[in-house]
Parts: structure tokens; sequence; C-alpha cells
């Protein structure tokens, strides 16, 4: 069906087991988002450590989408370089707003491919979004 | 004509796009009536047939279609006004949806243009309406508040979903001027007795405004028997076509009420520096109306009448037994609302534990082609309420079937397997 390739195993199983959920202590900067069309929020932490991402913490509520889109940035964001993190949140951002036609890279994404099926449903985009928005922003202001 | 057996298979033939196909061959099973209904033939043929045969613009072209299509546009008006028992067309204002009824009413209040002791508003007076509003009986009044003033107050919800009137007294006193509540809610279902409220509004000098709009499409309303003084409700829920809603109200109301829109055909005598109006209806009615969906929910009225609002309301209670009984048997399923059939329609909401409402929608759509609506419904202080963000709704009407029931139960045990 179409939706099959939106709830990718990888998804499924991130959001039955997320990694890296709760906030944490030391941390530098603290956000929230919420998307006010479904109700669905995100308090996000981060802590940079010069280069380094240290540390990505999180907790919130949402859907299926949302919730294990948080699950792969931490994955993804926790120890790496700070430089690299955000070139991989613009490689999502392009990814999900491409309307499914943007082929995605592997390389720069890792097992944030398993979203690309999510681009072909406009609804569900800012599901996917809200936490690497979130992680954008509060990396932005602990540099700031 | 009512005493007919309620053909479901019959009137199913009368909606044409039931038994369309969606992509990868799914059938349609269409749960979000509350929403917006579906259309019959008879109506998307009479619009077609006005638009063929008699289409021109209304009230002011003296020729032939002219004339036809004033004479189509308030023959609408007439099947609407005895549609909901009003005691005269003239108390029918055609608006272009239930918000804008409502809106309509909120503004001749605290207007200095409208004298009337009744509308007078200002600091220390109170307006009630309750917190199980959709955003449309809520917004409006709100505005009104900042407006002029006045203090808004509102009816809690009990935890089953029925309106809580324990502060009736309190809450509607003696500086109240205006009580505003659904007779149906769009979330629970519950339908709120009006006669206590209605009672106690007119004992401190209250005018009383019901939105009709989740209940007229589904049950016999006789707006006089309701008690209140007005009454909103929209075209595209009961069959009509969008972009038409009624606002009933009583004449000597409506005579003292102020124009809303000002503009083509609301005027009597117009000069550069004022101007006079219409009599109530057309005094609300500025500017070239909805005719085509005038006609369409004038055919709507018909559609319903010929079927009988009492079958109707019959056939949605079975379906709304049914239905209780079928989703109580989900695990993990939590009814938003009353859990028995008394005194509610057939709108259930629900959620699904630790399964966001989106992820449910999203599967029942794209496994089983059912169609449910997702998220707060315009209702969003009662979901706050009940502690949740987002509910599922599976709203129903006359051409749902327990089969259809059926397979939302087996949508959602898919829903659960897939998320569990």
């Amino acid at each position: 069906m179409i939706a099959e390739s939106m709830y990718q195993e990888l998804i499924l199983e991130h959001y039955k087991n997320p990694q890296g959920k709760g906030l944490r202590e030391p941390y530098d900067v603290e956000v929230h988002h919420v998307n006010p069309t479904c109700g669905d929020e995100v308090t996000l932490r981060v802590r940079l450590a010069g280069d380094k991402v240290e540390d990505v913490s999180y907790e919130g509520q949402g859907c299926s989408i949302s919730q294990a889109a948080a699950s792969v940035l931490h994955e993804l964001a926790a120890g790496s370089d700070v430089r690299e993190s955000l070139d991989r949140v613009d490689a999502f951002t392009e990814l999900m707003q491409g309307r499914g036609k943007v082929e995605p890279d592997e390389d720069v994404l890792g097992d944030a491919v398993a979203f690309a099926g999510v681009a072909k449903f406009p609804a569900r985009v800012k599901c996917a979004l809200l936490s690497w928005m979130a992680f954008k922003d509060a990396v932005a202001r602990s540099q700031g | 004509m009512t005493d007919q057996p309620f053909d479901v298979e019959r009137i199913r033939k009368d909606f044409p796009i039931l038994s369309r196909e969606l992509p990868g061959g799914r059938s349609l099973t269409y749960l979000d009536s509350g929403n917006s209904s579906q259309k019959p033939r008879q109506v998307v043929e009479a619009m077609r047939e006005h638009l063929e045969a008699h289409y021109a613009n209304v009230g002011r072209a003296l020729h032939t279609l002219g004339s036809e299509a004033t004479e189509a546009y308030e023959d609408a008006r007439d099947k609407v006004a005895a549609f909901v028992s009003a005691p005269s067309r003239d108390e029918i204002v055609f608006t272009k949806n239930a918000s804008e009824a409502l809106n309509l009413v909120a503004y001749s209040f605290g207007n200095p243009v409208n004298t009337d002791e009744r509308f007078r508003l200002g600091p220390g007076d109170r307006i009630v309406i309750s917190e199980m509003e959709h955003h449309s009986n809520i917004v409006p009044w709100q505005l009104l508040a900042q407006r002029t003033g006045a203090e808004l107050r509102w009816f809690g919800v009990t935890d089953e979903g029925r309106l809580d009137i324990s502060g009736l007294e309190e809450l509607i006193d003696e500086r109240t001027k205006i009580v505003s509540i659904a007779l149906q809610s769009n979330v629970l279902g519950t339908i709120n007795s009006t006669s206590p409220i209605v009672g106690r509004a007119r004992e401190v000098g209250a005018l009383v405004a019901l939105d009709a709009s989740q209940a007229v499409p589904h049950m016999p309303v006789d707006v006089t028997e309701t008690g209140a003084d007005f009454i909103a409700f929209t075209g595209h829920k009961m069959c009509g076509p969008t972009g038409i809603g009624v606002l009933w109200a009583r004449a000597e109301l409506l005579e003292a009420m102020p124009p809303f829109l000002g503009g083509g055909e609301m005027i009597e005598l117009v000069t550069m520096e004022s101007s006079t109006y219409a009599p109530a209806p057309a005094k609300f009615e500025a500017g070239t109306p909805p005719i085509v969906e005038a006609v369409g929910l004038g055919a709507a009225c018909d559609y319903l009448s010929s079927i009988g609002m009492a079958a109707i309301k019959r056939h949605e209670r079975e379906l709304t037994a049914y239905a209780l009984d079928a989703l109580a048997e989900v695990p993990g399923l939590r009814l938003i609302g009353p859990r028995i059939p008394i005194a509610r329609g057939a709108t259930l909401s629900f959620t699904l534990k630790g399964i966001h409402p989106h992820d449910v929608g999203q599967i029942l759509d794209d496994e089983f082609g059912i169609a449910v609506r997702v998220g707060h419904h315009c209702a969003r202080p009662l979901h706050l309420r009940f502690g949740i963000p987002a509910t599922t709704r599976a709203s129903l009407y006359l051409y749902n079937t327990t089969d259809e029931i059926d397979a939302l139960v087996r949508g959602l045990h898919h829903v659960q397997k897939v998320f569990g």
C-alpha cells in the first residue's frame, strides 16, 4: 500500500525503542518546539564540547514519525562533529521538503534515509522535521 | 414516507461516491460525515439542472431567468424553513456557513448601532459558552468579549462527556446577556438538553444561541421547541453543498439586529450620507448570495425529508449502539464521550493507548480505505479538558452500515499490530 513506504521497519523500530530519550544534564541550551496542526511537541537539549556534539537529549509526545525522527536524530548527532551534524540537518530538510523527488544520500543521512517515504505525505513532513528543527535551533543558540 | 423500512442499501445507491474505488483497488468506508457529508444524486442533479436551465442573478433581474432564479432561491428558503419548522420563512437567513451565522449573532451584541436593551453588552456583562464547543462557537465570543469588555465564562464538561450544569444558577447570572452552546457536540456526540439552560436564561433575561451544525443533519429539529432565540447550522453537513449556512432567529430579534455586512440587496434607500435597510432576511444577505448552493440545500432538505428525519435518527441510534459495543471490545481504546447510546449522536471519538491518532488515521486510510478524522476537530479546549492532544473520530450518517463499523474495528486491530 501507499503508506508502506512511510512506515519503514526502521522507523517503527525507533518508535518502539527510542534511543537517547529523556532530558539529561548537563546541557548548554534547551528548546521547546511544537507543531500546532497536530499538537506534537518536543523539548530538546544540546551539550556541545568544542567541535563536538556531546549529547542530544529530548522528551516529547507525538506520532510515530515525530518520535522516531527524534530517536534517529539522537543516534546520528550525539558524539558527532557539529558541522557535520548541521549538514545532515540540511540534507534531511531537503529530503523531507522534496515531495518524494529528492534522491537521499545514505553516506550523509545514514539511518535517516528511512524517512524518504514521508516526503510524499505533505501533512506528515512537519512531524519528521520537528525535532531536527529544534536541534538546529538549539545548536545555533548555544553557538550564538 | 416515514413508514417505509429504512433501506440503507437503497440509500447508498443515491451516493455515487460511496461505491468509488480508491487508488490501489481499495473500497471506500466513509466515516467522516461530521466533518462533511457526502451528496446524493438528487442534490447534485438539482444544482446541475438549475445551472443549465435557470441560472441568473436573483432579486434584481427582471427577465425570465432572473425571476426563475429568484423563485428557486426563495423556494429553497421555504424548504429550509419547513425543514426546521420555523414559524416564518423570513426567519431564515442564508449565510456562508455556520461560523458566519454565529459571527453575525455575536456582532449584534455590544454594537452601538443596536439600541435594543437585550443586545447591550459591556464591562460587567457576561457571555456564557461551554467547554465542548467547536472553535466557531468560541472565537466569535472571545472577539466580542475583547471588543466590549464583557466577561466570557463557560460550562465545564463531566468525565462522561456531558455538559456540567451543576453551577447553572451561578454561571448564568443576572449579568448574562447571551448563552451560546452546541446542540450536539462535534467530538463527544453528546446531545445537550436545552430546557434547563433556556429556562435559566429566561429568568435572567439572557438570549440563547444554539450551534446546531451537528444536530440538524441527524435528527428532527423544531426551532421553536428548542426554546432558543438563534440557531446556526450549515448545508454541507446535511447532504447539501459547501458555501451555504443558515441562521434562524425569531423575527422580532432579526428586526432589532443591525446589518452584519453592507452591500447590494440589503438596502431600502441609499444616499451618500446614510442608508435604510431592507427587512430581514434580506438585511443580512448583502451581495450576490450563494444561489445554486441554496438550491442544493433545498434539494438536500427534500431528500432528507423523503427518508424522514425520525427514521434517520433511529438508524443512527442503532449504529451508535452497535459501534459503542464494538469499540468497547478493542483493547486500550478510550472513548471520549458518553458510553451509552442515550442523548448522544453517532459521533465516536477515541484514543488508542500508545498510538498517536495521526498514525491511526494513516493506517486506516492506507490499508483499508477507511476515512476518519484525526486531530482536535476544531475543539482544542475540549481535548485539553480530557488531557489529550488529539483523538480519532468516526462520525456516521444515514448511509453508514454495521459492516463499516466492523471494518473500522478490524482496522483498529491491525493498527495495534503495526505499532504494538
